[in-house]
């Protein structure tokens, strides 16, 4: 098993119940500060530092030290850059420091090589016996991760993902920059529809929505971007927990400043410089450890398809995401009617009505997202919806998804611990029609 | 308006020829008599390669749209806001095509508002094909 083959990927609806479910658990979680930027000197705030910090923090909560350790599974991406993961092509050549920051691994972008050669404590006894190269960003990654567990290949999994953002703007530069659009882009990129970012596919869909239901963004969309920022200031680690809360309110929403019309600046995540940790280990000696197991019932990949033209219809959007929750359904053995906590991803608010619908969560069927949303969503209500807060709530770590389904199965969720049962949870960092998400139990039910 | 300028490849060249002759051809399978846009190797419905270009009648519909006022292309920001619409053709509505609606102001396109092509000028002076309010 390697990440350039692709076997592993659960990325298609007729493959069954999943092998492994059950086989898995969460064992420890682990955050970094969190900066708003890094600001290019403080060499213990690098993204090599956080790491090191995130993973301290994922053992501490596993009960296990570093030498337990046997599978390293260290994402090299970074989201951040000129179109997005190129840190060093975004803005004006970065001075480098002596080494081990004598390049960008370390700073803005970390590899599994980084972390072996300065965090010598992590392999001290040569115990790291598998740590593959390009593991996949959050979403897909815990899945590989999972499945490494699962099939043997380590007993103990760390996985850790960064979320860099430095001086400047994001994704304006390299190819974004051009005045000539070649190959896909020569479709949307004249008419400024970059469709590269998920945002404006989404947001037309979502727009389509409103007009096809009747409903309106703002109506719509406000209610699930407050509870986000509620929900997320319960988390001792989040973004505007530890930076200042974002006193977030209708007028404030409605108001702020537009960036795709009727899209405004809240319905975006906050760019945020921050590792996040996690430890998966197996059924069997998970039962034993510190932490209350959270068992992965199934993980997926792959997509629930694309637009057949220029952009993606209504219609294709919902029937899409309708593929992507039988997907996780079908590889854990379970429907909608059987999951408690739900924290699908929100790097855009956009994704979240259709990811609400699609997957049916407390029966909420198509066109039914306003009302629903209106309702009581509070976390200590009925319908405790994105109980974690996600990125919206806590910046974009891609994390708050994962951390708070862990907690509220374990029941260690504090303030934001939600009074309906929680024995399942959906979590995801899925960006529009992406299947990447994981589902997961207090019951291994193997 | 300052388009950043489409790149023709082997496939899409001959829609881009028709472009700069202000003709709006779209591929047309010949296996079974699908149109389809953007143009593609095979036909998305049934896979053939047997592939030909068809004129279509140049008559659209506004689907939905936005309007763009923190665009992540530079070149493009220039002219926020700016009407970003996708119209759909009235020969094929599967078929949809982006659209700044040159002549239209921001904030005054109409969902469902018909539409015909246009054809506009690019920086480098080639032609590119849009749609107008009717
Ligand atoms: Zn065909």
């Amino acid at each position: 098993m390697t990440t350039d083959d692709r076997s592993w990927r659960r990325d298609r609806e007729g493959l069954g119940v999943w092998n492994g479910r059950g086989k898995t658990a969460f064992a420890g979680w682990g955050m970094s500060p969190i900066d708003r930027r890094w600001d290019g000197v403080s060499m213990d705030r690098t993204l090599g530092e956080f790491c090191k910090i995130a993973a301290k923090n994922a053992l501490d909560d596993a009960g296990l030290t570093p030498a337990d350790v046997d599978g390293l599974f260290m994402c090299p991406d970074n989201m951040a850059g000129a179109n997005s993961g190129i840190s060093a092509n975004w803005g004006p050549t970065r001075p480098y420091f002596a080494a081990p920051y004598d390049s960008e691994d370390g700073l803005t972008i970390v590899t599994n090589k980084w972390i072996l050669a300065n965090w010598p404590e992590l392999n001290a006894k040569g115990n790291i016996k598998f740590a593959p190269d390009a593991v996949p960003a959050i979403g897909e990654g815990l899945g590989f991760t999972a499945q490494a567990v699962a099939d043997g290949k380590c007993e103990v999994g760390l996985y850790i993902y960064t979320a860099n953002n430095l001086d400047g703007r994001y994704r304006r530069g390299g190819s974004f920059a051009a005045p000539k659009a070649p190959g896909p882009s020569q479709w949307n990129n004249p008419w400024g529809a970059n469709v590269i970012d998920l945002q404006l596919n989404t947001t037309f869909a979502l727009t389509q929505y409103c007009q096809y239901y009747g409903t309106n963004w703002d109506d719509l969309m406000y209610p699930i971007v407050m509870t986000e920022h509620t929900n997320g200031l319960m988390n001792d680690w989040g973004f505007y927990t530890t930076n200042g809360a974002s006193h977030l309110n209708r007028e404030e929403y409605i108001n702020s400043r537009p960036i795709t019309t009727p899209a405004h600046i809240w319905d975006y995540d906050r760019p945020v410089n921050a590792a996040g940790a996690f430890v998966i280990t197996t059924a069997a000696r998970a039962k034993d450890m510190k932490q209350k197991p959270v068992y992965i019932l199934n993980h997926n990949q792959g997509s629930g398809g694309a637009a057949r033209s220029s952009s993606v219809t209504l219609d294709e959007y919902e029937t899409f995401q309708r593929r992507v929750a039988r997907m996780v359904y079908e590889g854990a053995g379970l429907e909608a009617k059987d999951i408690d906590i739900f924290n699908p991803y929100d790097g855009f608010s956009s994704f979240l009505p259709f990811s609400l619908e699609a997957f049916g969560w407390h029966g909420v069927g198509k066109g039914e997202a306003t009302a629903f949303v209106n309702g009581d969503i509070s976390v200590h209500g009925p319908h405790p919806y994105l109980s974690g807060g996600g990125n919206l709530g806590n910046g974009r770590t891609r994390t708050a998804m994962y951390i708070d389904s862990i907690e509220q199965l374990r029941g260690t969720a504090g303030k934001r611990q939600v009074t309906v049962k929680a024995e399942t949870a959906i979590c995801a960092f899925a960006p529009a029609l992406s299947a990447a998400y994981l589902l997961l139990g207090t019951d291994p039910m193997s | 308006m300052p388009y950043i300028v489409p790149e023709p490849d082997a496939v899409s060249k001959p829609f881009w020829d028709a472009v700069q002759e202000k003709r709006l051809i779209v591929q047309n399978c010949t296996a079974c008599n699908t149109m389809q846009y953007p143009p593609r190797p095979r036909c998305q419905e049934c896979n053939s390669e047997a592939l030909d270009w068809k004129e279509t009648s140049g008559k659209g519909h506004i689907l939905t749209f936005g309007i763009l006022e923190d665009s992540h292309l530079p070149v493009r920001a220039a002219d926020q806001p700016l009407n970003l619409a996708v119209v759909t053709l009235d020969d094929d509505p599967r078929i949809n095509f982006y659209s700044n609606l040159p002549g239209t102001p921001v904030r005054q396109a109409v969902v469902g508002g018909a539409v015909e092509v246009t054809f506009e000028e690019c920086p480098d002076g080639s032609l590119i094909h849009e749609w107008r309010m009717i």
